[in-house]
């Protein structure tokens, strides 16, 4: 398992070849968050930035076979196009990779302290929180899979 | 007793401030607690932790709710709701 809340930028497919080094692996799904059409500044809680992300793969390793993963998230100043979160998960097959990397996500997004500042062309203002995404990490709670 | 105060994003601009150390009167024991002797000293403090705004807590880095219980020495963060992703 690696997380890390770093500014420099990250090779995807690097940090998915590493994650497909065990022969046991049979599938890597991942995500990829990118910065859209305006500049942002993103600040975070270090510290409890990488505790809450480590909870949330542990919650995850409960819930699916999940046989590595790996979380980087990006704080300071990003452009458009820049990348800014990674969510990969190696696991035997693709069902726990797909449901594991999502759920990783859903709750990254709601959970972990990263707050984005946007640059506007009417001044830089702070991103709200969205009732969708609360929603999207809601879902998780009925959707408990079957049990392995 | 003396805790460690953290103010992050829209918060941390508002008050012009990313944190302190504060000694808490007597009687001021949870997170509620300090929310309202924050909020008391007025002016920004008043906008910012008035009953309306959105603020989320944490006690030494787990989120928390309002009613849990701090102890000397403890970190108290005070934020919006996150947006990272």
């Amino acid at each position: 398992m690696k997380v890390s809340v770093q500014r420099e930028d990250f090779d995807a497919g690097a940090e998915m070849r590493a994650l497909s080094r065990d022969p046991k692996v049979g599938a890597v799904a991942s995500f990829v968050g990118v910065v859209r059409e305006v500049s942002m500044t993103l600040e975070h809680y270090a510290g409890m930035t990488e505790r809450e992300i480590g909870k949330i793969v542990e919650e995850a390793g409960s819930r699916w076979q999940v046989m590595d993963c790996t979380v980087i998230h990006r704080y300071g100043e990003l452009e458009p196009t820049d990348q800014i979160v990674l969510v990969a998960v190696a696991s035997a097959h693709r069902a726990d990779a797909f449901a594991a990397c999502e759920f990783i996500m859903d709750y990254l997004k709601t959970r972990a302290p990263f707050w984005k500042k946007e640059q506007a062309a009417e001044g830089a203002r702070w991103v709200e929180a969205r009732a969708s995404d609360d929603r999207a990490a809601d879902r998780w709670r009925q959707e408990k899979p079957d049990a392995a | 007793m003396k805790v460690r105060l953290l103010f992050f994003a829209g918060l941390r601009e508002q008050l012009g401030s990313a944190g302190e150390e504060i000694e808490l009167p007597a009687g001021v024991t949870t997170l509620a607690g300090i929310r309202e002797h924050l909020r008391a000293r007025g002016g920004n403090y008043e906008k910012v932790f008035s009953g309306k705004a959105l603020v989320r807590m944490a006690l030494n880095q787990e989120m928390a709710q309002p009613a849990a219980p701090v102890k000397p020495g403890d970190e108290v963060a005070f934020f919006p709701p996150v947006t990272g992703g």
